[in-house]
């Protein structure tokens, strides 16, 4: 157990590294002072005890400092720590850091941020100062930092215009590959920017006014306010079909784009569905509390507006059936798979996008199977087992079936193995949750508006 | 052109170029300068030649070219302290720039340049930054007070910057009051006793509305600030709950989980019969269940935190089982914590939905996983009694499935069933035995041979069974042994005529063939018990056994209690007290959940008493006594009245008996007066007892290696060992316990008699979980040296006091005396030759170290490691003569003169001291420093 102390330093995150999932630190950022990248040693000690990256577990003690880590787009995000500070705190921190790049870049991949290396260190400095969090708000960090675009970037390569990230500790080490002399041409190109900047010089507006989410002084020619209601199904059904547990997590993501100030109302024609509720920091949660309805200034673009939770089982329906038998070394060297998905509860919408993944175990060397409707795939490799099978259709139930071909004199395996299904159904919030109307407020314009809902499967899983 | 050309200068004269350009007319070439110079400071070049030009540059509207003199300063600051006051001008100017962000940016830079001269000259403009019209200043300026305070807190508190940034704390802007609550709040976690928080209702009230509109990050600050209130009653306390549980749906994780950690803790002081008592707890469920759906390193923290108020509180979350369900593609540190909590929340209830997800689990692919659910279902059987036959059955489902590691892990399962069933589930035992053959895992292998000792008089092949382990009984873990021999032990005082070869066999590899002492000294215990009185031996071995308790692995409650105010932290995920955490000896404050008050608790009406009584035996399992218990079993010894009622402060309350408890005993001792008292005669019998091994050895010395003080055959079963170090200024005991016993050691305690420097527990002894049969734990106890003082004899002799659930040991040991050698024992070299000459010369000892082949520099650095400090050395005659000074914890001063001669190993210590008998047990410490 490492002792940190809480006297020396008043920084609560002291560094971050990148780390690929490979073990290769490809990006590090010190905001006191410099910490040797042999500290990330112990994570990868862990990583090799762990069967997978994703099984690394996130808070990891080593003798003088801890390591709180993320695993997101097979990048780890490692921060060191040296005083007592919340690991909730870090980890949303590095999930946000994660998420602004996402934002950023299009994606966030090693390939990505090595790409906008000096945008990323631009973000780190603005995002944290001395340790602590300062700006984390899209919104705020996209009126300091522009993200890049086409046209920047032609003007960026040619003039070679960067510039610095504010302040902290600048030893802005950095390797792409292990060689010296490939990090030269990137530290020049971090260091040295002339002319145009890609930092703002002036104070953004939402940094201190009381609805810090939002930019004063937005205009559109267009106004337009979306809103999807996303739910997603996470089930476990036991092998005979019945419902070990299962709820709904929902959100509302928007998008809206309006001039001015503008104040929304959404109303809910069923709001008593919502008992577990998480808000964007723009929604007044005493009208909330008292009226049920979600009052809020918007940020500026696309948000999460909100999240919830359905666990009452009543409530939550489950879309399709499915009725599986797997059996190995029943004769021989070969087992037998039968899978059957159909439609249950649709609610009289069409089920689509239907997958349904088996991680098969070690002793299956192959899959001869036939498929009534879609496609499948069977990897010997990683023994993920894939059955695409598309549009769930009422008349006719899909239905994949055939043997398998197992290592022979191998022991009978000791899992079984869980089928993960996946599925999407158009214009269906599954706990029948639906949107009354949307007001708008403090403006003058007409703006269109749009509600979109989408059931997904979340953690979908059939035990068999 | 790219920024390459920044790098591509001629070696020759390269600094003389720059500086000329630095100091050039034209502000474009000035800045390329500039960046030129941190091009080669970033590639590790010394450009601190160029200090005086670069700040020269400072001076400048561009901001720009001010972030980059800035970097440049924070750079090389400190090596050039005398020159960085150059650049204070410009911070001074630049905090009073019109635009607010390059006066945020002066104060912001201030505060990383970390050289003394220049933080006194800044205090000026930093005074002016905190009381800025903008509040983006402000906010910059309260985080600054707190860098400024790492640097020179003397400074920063005589400048009064502590009190503005209190005054902070009613600021109109949230932001800048939460930036100078997160300020506070570090600075006053090094300053655990300073008053800096002091917090008021009205202050509270400030908080509570700067909560509402600050970001999220504050809001966190906030709350861990409001976390540390007491309110004054339970009204102020409902009135805080109300405002802080909008937090609940905050859509970051961290801002629920302090919120959480602010209403466990206020909800203390509500009174039960309440409704908004209801209100609050059905409130918590949902958010706590939200996190789970989180990413699943947030899940991972709320699951650890979740299992701390599960165990305060389970009313929470008792309907909610089926959320912690395993999904098979969690990550497994997801799993364990899930499988955890399942147990934890099992009641009648809901034990049939449980042991079917557990039974689900078992045939999962990960094996520690498997494991873990395999244990938990014997749990189950253990805490939910109406389950136990159903869980026996599930285990027996499982061991036919044959795989190796679930039949292990089943069989240790149903000894502790057994333990705590007895003579219930014989039948089953026929279908262990089946599985004989497959157990390869020592604990598994003890487990089944103890089943087969205890159960021997209905196995019919009971002795072919235990003959079979019998013929590689070398090979065998000495937990296996151990079992193995009581095992046949039982057998043969069950079944005496067919046996007697067997014991023979096992008692004569128990004494005889064995180099284990523990094995040895219970073989020849067996022995001399067989052989003087069988009818004894079978009271003893045969004797009935307490039953297992139920829960063994639930956090004491006085632990819990201080866990439940840290919720969120890093000592939450580790379950263990925040002082395991942190450095040194300050910063170290027990948090204590505030007592419940109010009008609730007299007029309790019988419908909230029986609701209570219904809850809380849920809640606190009568297992573990609570720390008032245990203290009161420790003062019970003492021959004075029971302390009961008010629990005193922990540290305080344990030293006070351990005076009691050891003073009275010894007294009693001295006297000849022994007491009718039982306690006092037991404790006689013990002291006597073990008096010969702590004085007959030789005086040992400090070793990296554990010394056995309590052997396990004088403590029933509890062996001691451990040593004694100093880390980072703190004295530690390290302490190994192991239990040799078969049964569960639990509530530990400890208290150190009066001894010569004072020394006594820092804090109580962290034995978290119960000790199991033939598991050691590591301890360490840090130690003060602020306790009584009484001179003993040997000086460095120290007497301890070791309390378990099975009865209080006491034994004696001894420690270096370097571990009382204080960091700043450093002495002026004046005032070293002043003392020296003042101290009379029949108090110097002088001393012969033998064998020793360092030479002076290296002993001298071995030495002052070990903080003896070489103030002086001076060579005569190819003599190195050192001199040394040491200050012990109770400020007397050692001082030494080490002579060393080149190609002698033979050195000679003379030490001079106010009080010489230390001297002795400080040639020790040398002895033993020089020769490691």
């Amino acid at each position: 157990m490492p002792k940190v102390s809480t006297s020396g330093s008043s920084t609560m995150i002291h560094s971050l590294f990148l780390v690929s999932s490979a073990g290769h630190i490809f990006l590090e950022k010190h905001w006191k002072c410099v910490i040797s990248r042999s500290v990330c040693d112990y994570l990868f000690e862990a990583q090799g005890k762990a069967s997978t990256p994703e099984n690394v577990p996130p808070v990891i003690a080593t003798p003088h400092h801890y390591l709180i880590s993320v695993y997101r787009d097979r990048i780890f995000f490692v921060a060191v720590i040296q005083t007592e500070v919340p690991p909730l705190f870090v980890i949303e921190f590095l999930h946000r850091v994660a998420e602004t790049f996402q934002d950023y870049f299009g994606e966030c991949s090693e390939a990505s941020i090595k790409d906008n290396v000096v945008i990323v260190y631009e973000l780190l400095e603005e995002m944290l100062d001395n340790g602590f969090p300062l700006a984390t708000e899209s919104n705020i960090l996209k009126e300091m930092i522009k993200p890049p675009t086409i046209l920047r970037s032609v003007v960026n390569t040619i003039t070679g215009s960067r510039e610095l990230g504010k302040q902290g500790v600048f030893v802005w080490v950095m390797s792409l590959g292990s060689s010296c002399s490939m990090c030269l041409p990137v530290l020049q190109q971090l260091l040295f920017f002339a002319g145009s900047s890609n930092v703002g010089e002036m104070l953004p507006t939402g940094q201190l006014s009381n609805i810090p989410w939002r930019r004063a002084g937005v205009k559109y020619t267009n106004n337009e306010a979306y809103f999807d209601v996303v739910e997603e199904i996470d089930a476990i059904l036991d092998k005979s079909g019945n419902i070990v547990f299962a709820e709904i997590q929902g959100v509302i993501d928007a998008c809206v784009k309006l001039s001015g100030m503008p104040d929304l109302t959404l109303s809910f024609v069923n709001p008593r569905l919502l008992d577990d509720v998480s808000f964007h920091p723009c929604v007044r949660f005493k009208r909330w509390e008292a009226e049920r309805v979600l009052s809020f200034i918007p940020p500026d673009g696309n948000f999460q507006l909100m999240s919830y939770h359905v666990n009452a089982q009543n409530l939550v329906a489950i879309p399709v059936y499915v009725k599986q038998n797997i059996s190995f070394f029943e004769t021989g060297s070969s087992g037998r798979l039968d899978i059957t998905v159909g439609p249950k509860q649709t609610m009289g919408k069409t089920v689509e996008d239907v997958v349904v993944t088996v991680q098969m175990p070690k002793v299956l060397l192959n899959a001869n199977l036939t498929p009534s409707q879609g496609t499948y795939t069977y990897d010997p490799v990683t023994k993920v087992l894939v059955w695409d099978i598309g549009k769930l259709n009422q008349q006719k139930v899909p239905n994949l079936k055939g043997s398998l071909s197992l290592q022979s004199g191998a022991p009978r395996p000791e899992e079984n193995p869980s089928l993960n299904i996946d599925l999407k159904i158009q214009q269906l919030a599954i706990s029948g949750l639906k949107v009354n109307r949307l007001n708008m407020f403090g403006e003058k314009y007409k703006p269109f508006k749009g509600v979109k809902y989408v059931t997904k499967a979340g953690k979908f899983q059939v035990r068999t | 052109m790219t920024d390459s050309k920044y790098f591509t200068t001629t070696k020759k004269g390269e600094i003389f170029e720059l500086k000329a350009e630095l100091n050039s007319d034209k502000k474009e070439k000035k800045k390329e300068a500039v960046k030129k110079v941190i091009a080669s400071m970033t590639v590790g070049k010394d450009v601190s030649a160029l200090f005086p030009d670069v700040v020269n540059c400072m001076q400048t509207d561009n901001l720009e070219l001010k972030k980059l003199v800035y970097l440049y300063l924070m750079n090389y600051a400190k090596s050039q302290p005398d020159m960085a006051i150059m650049a204070v001008n410009t911070f001074v100017k630049d905090c009073e720039d019109p635009n607010p962000l390059i006066r945020a940016l002066a104060v912001r830079t201030m505060g990383c340049i970390r050289v003394d001269k220049i933080t006194e000259y800044l205090c000026e403009p930093l005074r002016k930054c905190l009381k800025d019209e903008d509040p983006y200043v402000r906010k910059t300026a309260a985080v600054c007070v707190a860098k400024l305070h790492d640097i020179n807190a003397q400074l920063v508190e005589d400048q009064g910057f502590l009190d503005t940034l209190k005054d902070l704390i009613s600021d109109s802007n949230p932001m800048v009051v939460a930036n100078a609550v997160a300020a506070l709040s570090e600075i006053a976690e090094s300053h655990p006793n300073s008053n800096l928080l002091d917090l008021n209702p009205q202050s509270i009230n400030k908080l509570l509305t700067a909560l509402n509109e600050c970001t999220e990050w504050g809001q966190i600050f906030i709350l861990d600030c409001l976390a540390n209130y007491t309110p004054r009653d339970d009204r102020e306390s409902q009135s805080i709950c109300e405002r802080v549980t909008p937090r609940l749906s905050h859509a970051n994780s961290a801002v629920v989980l302090s919120a959480v950690k602010v209403l466990m803790k206020f909800m203390e002081m509500l009174p039960k019969d309440l409704d908004y008592y209801g209100t609050l707890l059905k409130k918590l469920a949902p958010p706590l269940v939200t996190l789970l759906s989180a990413e699943p390193e947030l899940q991972y923290v709320a699951l650890r935190n979740i299992n701390l108020i599960v165990q305060k509180r389970p009313e929470i979350l008792k309907h909610e089982m089926k959320v912690f369900f395993v999904k098979y593609n969690d990550p497994i540190y997801v799993k364990l914590e899930k499988l955890d909590i399942m147990i934890r929340l099992a009641s009648q209830a809901n034990i049939a939905q449980v042991l079917a997800e557990l039974k689900e689990y078992a045939t999962e692919v990960d094996v520690d996983f498997v494991r873990k659910a395999v244990r938990a279902i014997g749990r189950c059987a253990i805490k939910v009694e109406q389950s136990a036959e159903r869980c026996v059955s599930t285990l027996l489902d499982l061991i036919q499935t044959k795989v190796n590691y679930v039949v292990q892990e089943a069989i240790v399962v149903i000894k502790d069933i057994f333990r705590k069933y007895p003579n219930k589930y014989e039948s089953v035992i026929a279908t262990l035995c089946e599985n004989l053959d497959s157990l390869d895992e020592p604990e598994a292998r003890a487990a089944m041979i103890w089943i087969v000792g205890e159960y021997a008089e209905r196995i019919d092949n009971a002795d072919e069974l235990l003959e079979s382990f019998l013929e590689g009984f070398h090979d065998e873990s000495t937990q296996v042994q151990l079992q193995l021999l009581t095992a046949i032990v039982k057998l043969f005082l069950k079944k005496p005529t067919e046996t007697q070869e067997l014991v023979q066999q096992v008692l004569s590899l128990a004494t005889q063939d064995s180099d284990n002492p523990d094995l040895r000294d219970r073989g020849y215990i067996y022995w001399r018990l067989l052989s003087t009185d069988p009818v004894a031996a079978k009271e003893v071995v045969l004797a009935e056994k307490p039953l297992i308790s139920e829960e063994t692995d639930l956090i004491e409650p006085t632990l819990l209690d201080e866990l439940i105010c840290h919720i969120g932290t890093l000592a939450s995920v580790y379950h263990k007290p925040p002082s395991a955490f942190v450095e040194g000896s300050r910063g170290v404050q027990h948090k204590r959940l505030p007592p419940r008050t109010g009008s609730g608790e007299s007029t309790e009406s019988p419908e909230g008493a029986q609701s209570a009584g219904t809850a809380v035996p849920e809640a606190v399992p009568a297992v573990i006594p609570s720390q008032g218990d245990l203290l009161g079993d420790l003062l019970n010894l003492d021959l004075g009245p029971p302390t009961t009622g008010v629990t005193p402060a922990p540290t305080s309350a344990m030293q006070m008996g351990a005076m009691d408890l050891l003073g009275g005993g010894l007294d009693s001792l001295l006297g000849g007066d022994i007491g009718g008292s039982p306690a006092v005669s037991h404790f006689f019998f013990l002291v006597i007892y073990n008096f010969p091994f702590f004085y007959g050895g030789s005086v040992f010395l400090f070793s990296p290696y554990l010394q056995v003080w309590l052997p396990a055959m004088k403590a029933k079963g509890l062996e001691i060992a451990g040593t004694f170090s100093r880390r980072a200024g703190v004295i530690h005991m390290e302490l190994s316990l192991t239990n040799k016993a078969m049964s569960v050691m639990t509530d530990f305690a400890i208290q150190f008699n009066r001894n010569s420097f004072g020394l006594a527990p820092a804090g109580p002894l962290q034995v978290l979980t119960p000790l199991s049969p033939n598991q050691t734990i590591e301890v360490s106890l840090p130690l003060s040296t602020v306790g009584p003082v009484m001179k003993m004899e040997p000086l460095n002799n120290l007497q301890v006091a070791v309390k378990n659930n099975i009865d209080v040991f006491y034994f004696s040991c001894q420690y270096p005396i370097s571990i009382l050698f204080v960091e700043d024992g450093k002495m002026e070299r004046q005032v070293f030759l002043a003392t020296w000459k003042d101290i009379p010369n029949e108090n110097e000892a002088q001393f012969h170290i033998k064998d020793c082949h360092l030479n002076s520099d290296a002993a001298s650095s071995k030495l002052q490691s070990n903080n003896i400090f070489t103030i002086a050395k001076r060579t005569v005659d190819s003599q190195d003569m050192l001199y040394q000074s040491i200050k012990l914890t109770n400020g007397i001063w050692v001082l030494g003169e080490l002579r060393l001669q080149a190609g002698n190993s033979n050195y000679t210590l003379s030490l001079k001291c106010r009080a010489p008998e230390v001297s002795q047990y400080v040639f020790q410490c040398y002895e033993t420093v020089l020769k490691n």
